[in-house]
């Protein structure tokens, strides 16, 4: 009895991963096809389309665009939840609490919400559907993530070193830049590479904001809706590689800094 | 009346959005049936998100409860595994489900040469596809949450229970489940609460056959620049939301005391 639920559990397991892997490994194995539709029976492996991708300038732009968008708002998000962090740290008491808790509350907004709330603002103030628009609504998404990851990391210790360096003569700035920065390295690392890695993949913000010059996302979104297309594959493929190795840096920013402690 | 158009905020839209109106007399009434679609599209929004919700609870439970009950090591190996494609983006996963769903796809060529079906299904552009697509990612969510869970489970409960005289389906009924409903709630908030306010998944796999709220509220921002109408159907959207948000943390706050 005991085996046969054993091989119950097992099958299950096993099924449960197939259903979870199925998708990205037809569409990586599809992203090889030969012929011109992503459909069984399978005709390749040939590069041809991600030779198609490589060479329309389309994408190249595209996945230029989506870089620098993911690195400068990545790089504001992460100033400006450390700085949150490192302000809201030192307030006690109830103004503190609710601070936190305003700064934290965005995580839970859709950002399908979001995106309209600033597609509104935009209008009113101005701003052209741009990619610094979607820069700025990047900003807003991973702000919230950075200040939680940044402020769970802020403990005693750093405060007195904080003081030690004080006591020291050290002036403000010298005491950011180079007594808690440091030490929150690993933290300000992992709280970037995410924030990357969510500007890479998000979509809907940016479909919202830009017009002519556009994400990676929104290309694709814009080749999904036209039909089968085995570029998307291929494109998604590659999407998906970057978004994993991302991941695989996050986790060694992570797991990397335990090690060291332990 | 004049009176009434001349006030520079209005409960119209917000009506609107909730197919009711301010009748020439002022007083509240229901949109007359041609217009009022709104709640109709509530309605099937909330639907789906609970089915998906519900599907992936049954399916991911199991899951993390065998995961957890592995050793350390290897459960944790098996759990990235798990949450890999987690973290590939949303078009790209919602793009391999249009291929796998075709009808000339390969879940259809299964079907049919295992003899289940005698001509493809048409799965791409219903709502079926919407569900699984959303289940696919959902299933990784609520793994997870449940997983960590069972992972601060004692063992001791489980013996305690045993020792107790609790046969296996009892000590599971009254000891593991309500010891891992805080774990099922977080996760079923998050899954429905993504559900509801995603448009993409919808929109690609469930076409525009049979609107849910998020393909509405853009469709009213893009083709028809009805931004009111769009911000108070944001608007009801966010308070629900909010509702569920409240209910589930309150829940949880109980549940510690």
């Amino acid at each position: 009895m005991k085996r046969f639920l054993d091989l119950v559990a097992g099958l299950y397991a096993f099924a449960a991963y197939c259903f979870i892997y199925l998708p990205i490994v037809v569409l990586v194995l599809f992203s090889f096809q030969a012929s011109r539709f992503p459909l069984p029976p399978f005709t390749g492996p040939s590069l041809r389309w991600y030779g198609e991708v490589l060479a329309d300038s389309k994408f190249t732009g595209a996945t230029l665009n989506s870089v620098l968008v993911g690195f400068v708002s990545s790089a504001v998000a992460v100033l400006l939840g450390f700085l949150a962090a490192y302000g809201c740290a030192r307030m006690k008491g109830r103004l503190g609490g609710m601070v936190r808790a305003l700064l934290i509350a965005p995580l839970s907004v859709s950002y399908l919400i979001i995106g309209r709330g600033l597609v509104v603002l935009f209008n009113w103030a101005g701003v052209p559907k741009s990619l610094f628009a979607v820069g700025i609504g990047h900003v807003v998404i991973n702000l919230p993530l950075c200040f939680a990851i940044l402020y769970s990391q802020m403990s005693d210790n750093i405060i007195r070193l904080e003081q030690a360096a004080r006591d020291l003569g050290a002036r403000e700035w010298q005491v950011l830049a180079l007594v808690v920065a440091p030490v929150l390295w690993p933290a300000l690392l992992a709280s970037f590479v995410l924030s990357l890695t969510l500007s890479w993949d998000e979509f809907l913000i940016a479909f919202l904001l830009t017009r002519f010059e556009t994400t990676l996302p929104v290309e694709i979104w814009t080749l999904l809706r036209s039909g089968l297309n085995p570029k998307a594959n291929a494109i998604g493929a590659l999407v998906f590689g970057v978004s994993i190795l991302l991941v695989v840096l996050a986790e060694l920013a992570i797991f990397g800094k335990g090690k060291r402690k332990a | 009346m004049i009176r009434r158009n001349a006030s520079s905020t209005t409960p119209y839209y917000l009506l609107a959005a909730l197919d009711h109106r301010i009748d020439d007399l002022g007083e509240l009434a229901p949109a007359t049936p041609d217009q009022s679609i709104y709640l109709d599209i509530f309605a099937r929004t909330f639907w789906m998100g609970a089915v998906i919700t519900v599907i992936c609870l049954l399916l991911a439970y199991p899951l993390a409860y065998l995961l957890a009950n592995l050793p350390t090591r290897k459960s944790n190996q098996l759990m990235i595994l798990v949450l890999l494609p987690f973290w590939t983006s949303i078009l790209v996963r919602v793009a391999a489900w249009i291929v796998l769903l075709q009808s000339g796809g390969l879940i259809n060529g299964a079907l049919l040469k295992l003899g289940l079906i005698d001509q493809p299904l048409q799965l791409a552009n219903t709502r079926t596809a919407t569900v699984i697509g959303f289940v696919h990612f959902f299933i990784m969510l609520l793994t997870l949450t449940i997983y960590a869970n069972f992972r601060q489970l004692s063992p001791s409960y489980r013996k305690a229970a045993a020792d107790l005289g609790a046969g296996g389906l009892q000590t599971f009924l009254y000891v593991v489940l309500p010891l891992t409903l805080p774990g099922i709630m977080v996760g079923a908030f998050l899954a429905f609460v993504l559900a509801i306010g995603d448009y993409v998944t919808p929109q690609l796999l469930g076409g525009s056959n049979e609107l849910l709220m998020p393909q509405l509220i853009i469709q009213q921002i893009g083709r028809r620049a009805d931004l009111p109408l769009a911000a108070a159907l944001s608007l009801i959207l966010m308070v629900v939301i909010s509702i569920a948000y409240l209910a589930c943390a309150r829940w949880l706050k109980l549940e510690r005391t």
